[in-house]
């Protein structure tokens, strides 16, 4: 029990992966945004919006739960 | 067979499948798997004791427990299930999300959650124990056990088969790969783990599949747009009314009546699921104190109102949009395509690479979390329901994390052998299914009257839990004899198969309450020292007087009231 206080919370390893995941999408969307995909409404470019939307959420709760800024889980 | 012929065998297909992926795709699934793995590894530390593995330490703040409240019932089954049903019997379909979750949520908050959470038992067959006797607790651990590793092999099946039609990869890689992670990280971390992953797999889904509604609804041209196009394609009216239909049961796509919607489903059923189903309440009970505890299904019912935006309304935009009509399971034949792809195939239609792999990412955490969920709660009932009372009473705490991690590998064993079962016999899958709504309501109203009623006596407890579900049992039975018999039980002629659920659930959640009342009044009850903290009376439940409003639950379950009370208003 002891290490307890010291556990990352959940909100930290989310950041992280949709991070990841923001990057990938954004820069998968940007080196297809010349080459039109076969997908419907393609030109609404889904997965830029995606992408940075995945950034702001992982790259937000990254820096907040960062260990050392985050009080609690 | 030669070595290369079984790797082959094993190996992801390639051929016929709904979706292909691209590079991008498949890394952020592998990056689930590492991430996942990673945590369970992580954890590994944290949950050496046996409160820690199999309670989380009952440190879990509101809205962790809350996520995780919520996802353990969020899984890919039930995402393509209604997906899928809405498809069928339009928005309809919603009630299963609104009038069979708020009520119910709620009262587990408000009214249950004190008396779970003040007998600090670990368990609901546990706490059939404390309030009742061992019989009711063996009963109800024994059957709750069998039935949560079923229904593990079975979401595990469903997982491999939707894997196979929408990615064409082999049955055996799906099941294997995603159950061994699924044992290494639960293993390891516990319901720490557990309820982590859930969590994630809440962000996933909800990340995964939004732009289906956002597109389809720019497709669609809106809800007015959406209206038009689904009567053009079905010619009625009756796919986008909530209500208004259900004054017979011949005036709506399912045949039901909204009596029992409102009883049959808005009541027993969503009662017993959300307020005695261990696999959910669990992690309400790993909540770091009481309010916390109580807040967790609140918060829940919340995000559980807007769930239909990505579940039902893109079934009714499949429905709208599709240039194909989907058709029953039994009907697809080649180039055909079933109800249950709509959400494959919408997701399909609208996402490019990337965003296509974090749909089918949440797609897949959704399967897996559902097993972790199920072989979990698995773990801890078996250990201190069965194991510690009948087996080894008194071992030491580490002892019994052992148990609890040894007993996660086998969960996660009988479910594979649970899972290539049901590929030999496929119809079996009804039938587990129905196994699970035998005990739902009658165990709601064991418990229930348990809480509320001091009178009531364990021989009560036991033989009310008994005779509800063999009446359960005996209905289904019946009716699967006699067919005729639907119009009996549904209470009228023109009742479909859905509503046989409905009224089989309310009748033997009466027949229950009924018994167990009447062999209480004539056997001796426990006396009051025994029930403190257990039942309405005897218990001391904190005072929220002197907390401000809103951080009082019942302001938040209010405000979750006047949210259903206008999405019912919207869509009647």
């Amino acid at each position: 029990m002891s290490g307890k206080t010291h556990m990352l919370p959940v909100w930290f390893f989310i950041g992280i992966l949709l991070t990841i995941y923001g990057f990938i999408i954004l820069t998968t969307s940007m080196v297809d945004f010349s080459q039109p995909t076969t997908v419907v409404l393609a030109k609404y470019h889904p997965g830029i919006f995606g992408g940075i939307l995945l950034l702001l959420i992982g790259g937000g709760y990254t820096f907040w739960f960062w260990p050392g800024r985050q009080k609690h889980n | 067979m030669t070595m290369c012929t079984m790797v082959a065998a094993w190996m992801p297909a390639v051929g016929g499948r709904l979706i292909s992926l691209s590079f991008s795709d498949i890394l952020i699934i592998v990056l689930y798997f590492v991430m996942v793995l990673g945590i369970g590894i992580y954890l590994k530390s944290y949950a050496n004791t046996s409160s820690d593995f199999f309670m989380a330490g009952r440190e879990m703040t509101a809205w962790v427990a809350g996520l995780s409240f919520l996802s353990a019932n969020l899984g890919a089954l039930e995402l393509m299930g209604w997906a899928a049903s809405t498809y069928q019997y339009g928005i309809l379909a919603a009630h299963f999300y609104w009038i069979a979750a708020f009520p119910s949520m709620v009262f587990l908050g408000l009214v249950m959650m004190p008396f779970y959470y003040i007998s600090k038992t670990h368990s609901v067959p546990g706490y059939l124990r404390l309030r009742y006797n061992e019989s009711t607790r063996a009963l109800s651990g024994i059957s709750f056990a069998f039935m949560t590793v079923l229904m593990s092999g079975i979401n595990m099946y469903a997982m491999a088969i939707v894997m196979k039609v929408v990615l064409g990869w082999n049955i055996h890689f799906s099941i294997w790969v995603s159950s061994l992670t699924v044992a290494v990280y639960v293993t390891l971390g516990g319901l720490y783990s557990a309820i982590f992953n859930e969590v994630l797999q809440f962000f996933l889904i909800w990340l995964g599949v939004l732009a289906v509604p956002i597109l389809g609804m720019i497709e669609a041209g809106g809800w007015s747009g959406l209206v038009r196009k689904i009567h053009e394609r079905v010619q009625s009216d009756d796919y986008v009314h909530l209500w208004r239909t259900l004054g017979t049961f011949s005036g709506n796509p399912m045949g039901v009546h909204w009596t029992g919607i409102l009883f049959g489903l808005g009541g027993v059923i969503a009662f017993g699921y959300w307020t005695t189903d261990f696999l959910v309440v669990q992690r309400a009970m790993a909540a770091k104190d009481l309010r916390s505890a109580q807040f967790a299904p609140i918060i829940a019912s919340y995000f559980k109102m807007i769930v239909p935006l990505i579940v039902i309304l893109p079934g009714l935009l499949g429905l709208a949009v599709l240039p194909y009509h989907l058709v029953p399971e039994s009907a697809a034949g080649p180039g055909m395509h079933s109800y249950n792809e709509v959400l494959p195939l919408m997701l399909a239609r609208y996402c490019g690479p990337g965003l296509l792999g974090l749909g089918v990412t949440a797609l897949i955490a959704g399967f897996m979390s559902g097993m972790a969920g199920n072989v979990s709660a698995f773990a801890t009932v078996w250990t201190y329901d069965i194991y510690q009372p009948y087996i080894r009473k008194k071992a030491t705490d580490a002892h019994y994390v052992l148990v609890g991690r040894w007993c996660t590998i086998v969960g996660v064993i009988l479910s594979i052998g649970t899972a290539y079962f049901v590929t030999q016999f496929k119809s079996i899958m009804d039938y587990m299914q129905a196994l699970v709504s035998f005990f739902i309501a009658p165990l709601f109203g064991t418990v229930i009257i348990g809480m509320m009623w001091r009178r009531a006596t364990p021989k009560g407890g036991f033989w009310g839990l008994l005779a509800g579900t063999g009446s359960s049992i005996a209905m289904y039975t019946l009716v699967k004899i006699h067919p005729a018999y639907l119009s009996v039980i549904a209470l009228s002629p023109n009742a479909k198969d859905m509503a046989e659920n409905l009224y089989r659930a309310l009748w033997s959640w009466i027949i229950c309450v009924v018994v167990t009342i009447v062999v209480s009044l004539f056997t001796r009850p426990k006396p009051a020292s025994e029930l403190t903290g257990l039942v309405y009376g005897f218990t001391t439940i904190p005072s929220e007087r002197t907390l401000p409003l809103y951080k009082r639950p019942i302001f938040w379950a209010g405000g979750v009231a006047i949210f259903f009370v206008a999405l019912q208003w919207m869509f009647w």
